[in-house]
């Protein structure tokens, strides 16, 4: 865009240098042209087969992406929300999203009465739902404990922040083994959505059609909170401009712990959907806080649009890369990911609807 | 005046530390020598590749530990010529260091260029997850590594006896640090910790500043790879898993234990966690408070925890103050010197 405007009144010098700078931008186009054509004509050889030879596969694997970015969006808009308005880097972030999943099994557990081999037709959909609730809720206030007492006093102290969470993270992945073993657990799915559907000749879980409409769920009321509700206002408005919100005599301490209280809460949702979809382990965090981290930076950090936009590509790119890549190289399928990584940083290092700190 | 012999004595004592570290396997158990004080160097040496990239660059490195593995993961493909995993290249084991060094720094220039444009808070989460990508690349691509990573690599005939991987690590540390410290003071140094200070009046004077950045980062990796060939040497196996987050996160906290903007608290980080490591299981009554070996983890992330609460420069920037408080008492200690991350921050 801006390119364009300089265009003009720009002398031989200048425009090249212009051209020089959207080079990667037409490197990634191409890139990204090449993989699409890639996809849907030549892609014999791989596990899903060429879309226009298999179509079936090929739905498949977009509702696969679609769905788990749903996923992806829930588990990264907390942390994304925090950041935006606190400039907060809440490493803990992963920590309280298998909190929130170990919690919510347990809640489940205790009200369909049985700690093993639950099945799905005893789970109603109360009892999938509260679970959620509960662990969600412990999350956020954990969250917000960990801020009133270990950030509020340094705001502003990106680097000892982090820090700080890190540490604190340490220590609740080696609490909670201690708490809840070393075993992976697993929330079910509630047995009115656990059955298949067929779509395109392919059989598809319904229970990831659900989390999709859970995480669209999350996403609506978290555009309506922050878009219609004044309190919303004053977010994004601290997003802008902390120093003037304060200035306007708004109590931005109370504004702050609501966030990170939201934020966490975000991020155990994230949990426990993600224990339903998944299962989780000891380093469930670790791997979650990954994904946070790199929805976030491709996405831009602090913009909710750039976490859907994040979340949709990464699970793009986590759902096609091991279907379409030729059947022996499938386990590359991570390069792809950092190949993506790439090429946003190299178009935009602040993310694509990021801005410089 | 009082600079010059502040230099002196502290030369002094950096000298006698070297002696003292030398003399160290005909004073102390083989265990304590060739297990606690090789790791701390090597460890050192690593941490230290974060002090460097923090303190002049700015720059606060999750990678650093990914690097000591690519770089132990490549001499053992190289070294390597029979094994059941990895490309099996069978080199000398001279040649398969270079190979590994050589690879190492490679892929530091890349991650480095990648990461040249962004700072702070953006660069400490971009390093985490090129770590987590770096752990998932060994552990899925079955020609590098597989889950089950490179076992039984041989060090070279030289260095049979495990005493003398230990005066490698020794004159590694002491190069590194030396190294490290007279950077600080060539241009290119200056230019680096100018581009940490304010990277926009740099870029207006004419210099590159994603250039500088990547160079430091480059060279990190160097350092770092070294790390890593020792650390392969000592171990003689690598697996992915000893490259996860969780060590990575390890080596951050040995730095920030010890102080970021220290070059000292490097090796000093590295030889507190070390030495809680190995002796905290020993200490009496010890579990009588709930603390064993398996709650290990937690003590250390309350210790870092109560050190970021307390002061973010580390036991080294305690250790300062405490000094500069006795020496001149009732003044006001100056903030870290140098502008420290933290206060740059």
């Amino acid at each position: 865009m801006t390119a364009t405007l300089q265009r003009a009144p720009a002398g031989s010098t200048r425009r090249r240098r212009t051209e020089l700078r959207r080079l990667p931008v037409w490197a990634v186009a191409a890139a990204a042209v090449a993989a699409a054509v890639w996809v849907v004509f030549f892609a014999d050889g791989t596990p899903a087969g060429a879309a226009v030879a298999n179509p079936g596969n090929f739905v498949v694997t977009l509702l696969d992406a679609v769905t788990f970015a749903g996923l992806l969006f829930v588990a990264a808009s907390g942390f994304t929300l925090i950041f935006g308005l606190m400039r907060t880097v809440n490493m803990a972030h992963g920590s309280l999203f298998l909190l929130a999943a170990y919690v919510a099994i347990r809640v489940q557990e205790a009200m369909v009465g049985r700690s093993r081999n639950i099945d799905a037709s005893d789970v109603g959909l109360l009892d999938w739902v509260v679970p959620m609730l509960v662990g969600a809720t412990v999350a956020a206030v954990l969250g917000l404990v960990i801020q009133q007492v270990f950030l509020q006093w340094n705001e502003g102290q990106e680097l000892r922040q982090a820090l700080i969470t890190l540490a604190i993270t340490v220590v609740l992945a080696d609490q909670m083994l201690r708490e809840f073993g070393g075993l992976a657990g697993r929330m079910v799915w509630p047995g009115a959505v656990t059955h298949f559907f067929s779509i395109m000749g392919e059989r598809y879980a319904l229970t990831r059609v659900f989390m999709l409409g859970v995480a669209v769920l999350v996403g609506v009321l978290l555009w309506l909170w922050l878009n219609k509700t004044s309190l919303g206002m004053v977010i994004r408005a601290g997003v802008d401009d902390r120093q003037m919100v304060r200035g306007l005599g708004i109590n931005i301490k109370r504004v702050f712990a609501v966030t990170f209280f939201v934020g966490s809460f975000l991020a155990g949702l994230g949990g426990v959907l993600g224990a339903s979809f998944a299962g989780v382990a000891p380093g469930t965090d670790g791997d979650w806080l990954l994904n946070a981290l790199v929805v976030v930076i491709i996405g831009g950090l602090g913009s909710i649009k750039g976490a859907v936009a994040g979340s949709l590509l990464y699970g793009t790119v986590v759902a096609f890369a091991p279907a379409y890549l030729p059947s022996q190289y499938s386990f590359y399928a991570i390069i792809v990911t950092f190949a993506l990584l790439a090429m946003v940083l190299a178009v935009r290092p602040y993310g694509l609807f990021g801005r410089p700190a | 005046m009082t600079a010059r012999r502040l230099l002196t004595r502290g030369n002094i004592g950096l000298a006698l530390l070297v002696v003292l570290l030398l003399a160290m396997p005909n004073l102390a158990s083989a265990f304590f020598v060739n297990f606690v004080l090789t790791q701390t160097m090597m460890l050192g040496v690593a941490a230290a590749t974060i002090v460097f990239l923090a303190r002049y660059g700015g720059m606060v490195s999750l990678a650093q530990f990914l690097l000591v593995g690519v770089a132990g993961f490549m001499f053992g493909n190289a070294a390597l010529e029979g094994g059941a995993r990895g490309l099996n290249l069978g080199l000398n084991p001279w040649l398969a260091v270079v190979f590994a060094i050589a690879v190492t720094t490679t892929v530091a220039f890349v991650l480095g260029a990648l990461a040249s444009r962004t700072t702070g808070l953006y660069f400490l989460m971009l390093t985490l997850v090129y770590a987590v990508i770096g752990f998932f690349v060994f552990a899925q691509i079955v020609e590098l590594s597989g889950p089950g990573g490179i076992t039984s690599i041989q060090r070279p005939d030289l260095m049979g006896p495990p005493v003398r991987l230990y005066y490698v690590g020794v004159g590694l540390s002491v190069l590194v640090y030396l190294g490290f410290r007279a950077l600080g003071r060539t241009t290119f140094g200056l230019t680096l910790q100018g581009v940490r200070d304010d990277p926009i009046r740099m870029a207006s004077l004419g210099f590159n500043v994603p250039m500088h950045r990547t160079l430091a980062f480059t060279l990190a990796g160097f350092v770092a790879g070294l790390s890593g060939v020792l650390h392969v040497w000592w171990n003689g196996q690598i697996d992915p898993a000893s490259i996860a987050i969780g060590p990575s996160l390890i080596l951050l906290i040995m730095a920030v234990i010890g102080g970021i903007s220290y070059f000292e608290g490097a090796w000093l980080g590295a030889f507190v966690y070390v030495l809680a490591f190995t002796y905290l299981r020993d200490l009496p009554l010890i579990d009588r408070i709930g603390i064993t070996e398996a709650r290990f983890n937690t003590v250390i992330g309350a210790v870092v925890l109560l050190i970021m609460v307390l002061s973010p420069e580390g036991l080294a920037g305690i250790a300062a103050r405490v000094r500069r408080r006795v020496r001149r008492p009732g003044s006001v200690a100056p903030t870290a010197p140098a502008g420290g991350p933290s206060s740059a921050a």
